[in-house]
């Protein structure tokens, strides 16, 4: 197939080639509607013309705020069509955030999805002076309001319609005018320093990491996805709405974000990417399930689930599987591996991605052994979330694959992992000075991690090269390593861990609200929120022994000593963890001092008066009582 | 039959003059009210004031001993409950009545029986006409879902919901009926802040973007306040006072039947 330069001309080429074929779904009201090809790109046309008649233009920014629906990727692909830019923000933002991030692209339409988006975008409406248009796409709650600025999606269309017959050719005429090296797509970073900065992706970068992609992992025009991560994200746009549009697969849009695992089972994805934080969920989530079924199902999935680690442990050594584990492996797949990759919606996955942040290799390794094929992809958003991919024959938890063809990487003397290729941004927007510091002098980009390629020429990847530290002693202490062998516990949902400069470790747990509610329930241990559960002495002597088990694990300098439960879980909304769950450390330090204080000075109580904010921004104070653990 | 000419096609329920009694006790005396075309009308008072009592009456649960009510000019007062939900008047109830072991899909399908026409026959065999029946009302059934954020439970169990839901399932219940008057019981009754102002949320909804008329009990004072357009306070199975929602506040004998009373509830 010829190559095209912009996303919009794959577009019209699919509605073309292969018009009556579906583009897209949504469900909705229970049922799933398809659009297909020539559907889409009429669709896009209206919406294109619409906001043309509103005044957008080329180089004019679209901001896009909501949950994955058709109407917001094609309110990207209009923005481009016209030679704009689209920002996706994260929906569940607080307005400070958003307010930020808008006034900082200069978004001069949003598209909001429905009425509590709308709300938001009015209420930071005078920190946006460069906003001329809002749009609504979920007509709901919308009657009683007046404010001039607002216009329905249909409207837009419709004004799109009679743009169309006024200007005949103009639509054409525009997406002609498009280039590989226009900006299509700001993403905003999450940032777990600082605000966040605006990476500018071209059409060029973009369809060049989606290319990379399909070749990589065969992406066919039958294939089917679940959009369900964040717009905002860049890997929903390249690995959702960009691979979609290069080869004519399927997007799926969930009925609502509250029913993805179920939507997630009816499509029936033929390849799945997912952030570690969702892997976890889906392991506590089996878990659990797998913990409160009946005596005989138990059985069944605590001894499959230990053959499996065990064919998976031999299979990552490179040894021969004996003939008896192998058939019981057979019998495995037939009773308990099948059955749970049918749940989980994973039987006709042929790919599943982990990528964004480190997991944990017990977590991997857990899924593999289910025969799910878990392999890591290593990326980040300057370069189109994409740097290297692992071969379905080599998948492993250390390493994050090896480069992909057409990205060149290498490791500056420091030990950084620096990228060059087609798929690298061209700058943050309006931040030049951020721009030059994170390339180098030679042009490659400076990821800030810290690597190296092992003799297989794999990456792998250290941690965040700032993150590394030393012990009191010098032995070398990577808190992410501790914090993933701790998450891999399903009581704990996150856990933060301090030991650069100190003599040993100790880690900040919080504890999964739902697996622990429900081992509580199982205990009749009555508890109020999370707080109240958090504290309970049982609960902590819970933790306790999952730490204990932890520990065991880990070379005896590197063993957690202390620890506490944290009275409330890690949240965004609080500048702990950015919108993709990563820990911001500084931030984190910062709050807690008095913790890390206590930790090291010995102390057996700690008291903390934390801010907690509301979605709607406001603040509160709620006074923690902390008491410190001693693991064993 | 009362003349019901004259009476204003503004008036949903006419309340006239009605009177219930349970033995030696007088329940509901000589109570009259209009409950006007898309409004909310909410019916408030002490413990034992009668309210439930009138809801009953309207919901033809009770007949009446004196007294009239009229439907849409129509007399309903000797009407059975069964076809009082076919004329239109769908209620909710202060303690849930749903089937627990049915889903709340399967509720809410139920809560469309009285729009099915299908016979047995033709249901049972599931084709021609009686599908397409099936189907038309899922679609609406599909819609209240939808309406009130149910997607995710569709399937689940209502027994196992928790208690705001199952409120909100039974709400979802009586809208399948698709009813011209809507009554609740209590609504918020035992609810949380949060799960209160959802069903708020909600109840406004209904009557502002479906224009259903809704008639409320509710002992939340500040609720009803907020959301009503007329207030009956109601004390000893009397009527002691109507008005907007200000009017009564105001008026000396709501304050002292409420402060005057053991059960004592602030008057927001």
């Amino acid at each position: 197939m010829a190559e095209l330069a912009t996303l919009p001309e794959y577009m019209l080429r699919n509605a073309v080639e292969m018009g009556g074929q579906p583009a897209i779904r949504l469900k909705e009201l229970g049922i799933w509607e398809s659009y297909t090809w020539s559907q889409y790109a009429a669709q896009v046309r209206e919406l294109s013309l619409g906001l043309a008649s509103l005044g957008f233009g080329r180089e004019d920014k679209l901001g896009i705020i909501g949950t994955n629906l058709p109407r917001l990727y094609w309110a990207q692909v209009a923005a481009q069509c016209l030679g704009g830019m689209a920002v996706p923000v994260y929906q569940d933002g607080i307005a400070k955030e958003l307010a930020f991030v808008l006034q900082h692209a200069q978004a001069k339409i949003i598209v909001a999805e429905n009425q509590e988006q709308v709300d938001k975008i009015l209420s930071i409406r005078d920190e946006l002076p460069d906003l001329q248009w809002l749009i609504y796409s979920d007509e709901r709650g919308m009657v009683g309001y007046d404010e001039d600025i607002l216009r329905s999606y249909a409207e837009v269309q419709a004004a799109g319609r009679s743009f169309d017959s006024a200007n005949a050719g103009y639509f054409d005429a525009e997406v002609g005018k498009g280039k590989s090296s226009d900006v299509a797509l700001i993403c905003y970073t999450s940032g777990t320093t600082g605000d966040p900065k605006g990476v500018m992706l071209t059409h060029g970068n973009l369809l060049s990491c989606g290319r990379i992609f399909v070749a990589n992992e065969d992406v066919r025009a039958s294939d089917n996805f679940l959009a369900y991560l964040p717009m905002a994200w860049v890997g929903d746009t390249v690995y959702g709405l960009v691979i979609s549009l290069l080869v004519g697969a399927t997007n799926n849009c969930p009925e609502r974000p509250s029913t993805v695992m179920r939507d997630l089972r009816e499509i029936g994805p033929t390849g799945i990417i997912a952030p570690p934080a969702i892997w976890e969920g889906m392991l506590s989530d089996l878990q659990l399930r797998g913990a409160s079924a009946s005596p005989m199902k138990r059985r069944a999935f605590t001894y499959f689930s230990g053959i499996a680690q065990r064919i998976e442990d031999l299979k990552f050594d490179g040894k021969n599987i004996p003939l008896g584990l192998s058939l019981l492996g057979k019998l495995g797949e037939f009773i308990v591996f099948g059955p749970i990759r049918d749940q989980l919606g994973m039987r006709r996955a042929r790919w599943c991605l982990t990528g964004g942040a480190p997991m944990g290799p017990d977590t991997f390794r857990f899924f593999r052994g289910f025969g799910i094929n878990l392999k890591q992809v290593y990326g980040m958003t300057e370069v189109g979330g994409l740097v290297s991919l692992q071969p379905d024959n080599q998948a492993s938890p250390d390493t994050v694959g090896a480069p992909c063809a057409g990205i060149e990487v290498r490791i500056a003397d420091d030990g950084e992992v620096q990228v060059k290729g087609e798929g690298v941004f061209v700058g943050y927007f309006r931040q030049e000075e951020k721009t030059a510091e994170a390339m180098s002098e030679d042009g490659w980009f400076r990821t800030g991690d810290a690597g190296l390629l092992n003799e297989n020429g794999h990456l792998v990847i250290i941690d965040r090269a700032k993150d590394v530290g030393k012990l009191g002693d010098g032995t070398p202490f990577s808190p992410q390593f501790v914090e993933l062998k701790l998450k891999f516990s399903p009581f704990i949902n996150e856990a933060v861990s301090f030991g650069d400069g100190q003599p040993f470790v100790s880690a900040m747990v919080a504890i999964d609200f739902e697996t622990v509610g429900k081992w509580a329930e199982g205990q009749t241990l009555p508890y109020t929120n999370y707080m109240d559960l958090s504290q309970k002495p049982e609960v902590v002597a819970l933790i306790s022994e999952e730490i204990r088990k932890i520990n065991q694990g880990l070379p005896e300098v590197s063993r957690i000593k202390r620890f506490l439960l944290l009275s409330k879980d890690l949240d965004a909304d609080d500048n702990e963890i950015t919108r993709t769950r990563k820990l911001r450390r500084g931030f984190i330090a910062e709050k807690y001092g008095p913790v890390i204080k206590a930790f090291y000075g010995g102390e057996q109580e700690v008291e903390l008066r934390l801010a907690v904010t509301f979605e709607d921004g406001s603040e509160s104070f709620v006074d923690a009582h902390m008491t410190i653990q001693e693991a064993a | 039959m009362t003349d019901t000419a004259g009476s204003g096609g503004g008036v949903k329920l006419q309340i006239q003059g009605t009177t219930k009694n349970f033995g030696g006790v007088r329940a509901v005396a000589n109570v009259s009210a209009d409950v006007q075309e898309g409004e909310v009308f909410a019916i408030i008072g002490p413990n034992g004031a009668g309210k439930t009592t009138m809801l009953n009456m309207i919901s033809g649960f009770y007949h009446p001993d004196g007294g009239s009510i009229l439907f849409e000019g129509r007399d309903i007062s000797q009407t059975g409950a069964s076809n009082i939900a076919a004329l239109g008047i769908g209620r909710t109830f202060q303690n849930i009545a749903l089937f627990r072991g049915m889903t709340v899909l399967e509720n809410l399908m139920l809560g469309r029986h009285v729009l099915m026409k299908s016979g047995v026959l033709a249901s049972f065999l599931y084709w021609g006409p009686a599908q397409r029946e099936e189907v038309a009302h899922r679609e609406r059934v599909e819609e209240i879902i939808d309406f009130l954020n149910l997607t995710d439970l569709r399937k689940a169990p209502t027994g196992a919901l928790a208690y705001g839901l199952q409120k909100r399932v039974e709400l979802g219940r009586a809208l399948a009926a698709e009813p011209r008057l809507l009554l609740l019981d209590e609504p918020m009754a035992g609810m949380n802040q949060e799960e209160k102002e959802d069903m708020v949320r909600y109840v406004l909804d209904v009557n502002q973007e479906w224009g259903t008329t809704i008639a409320l009990i509710e002992h939340d004072m500040g609720v009803v306040m907020d959301i009503s357009d007329h207030v009956m306070v109601m004390d000893m199975g009397e009527k002691i006072s109507q008005g907007t929602p200000d009017e009564v506040r105001a008026d000396p004998k709501v304050i002292e039947a409420y402060l005057g009373s053991s059960d004592h509830k602030e008057v927001a």
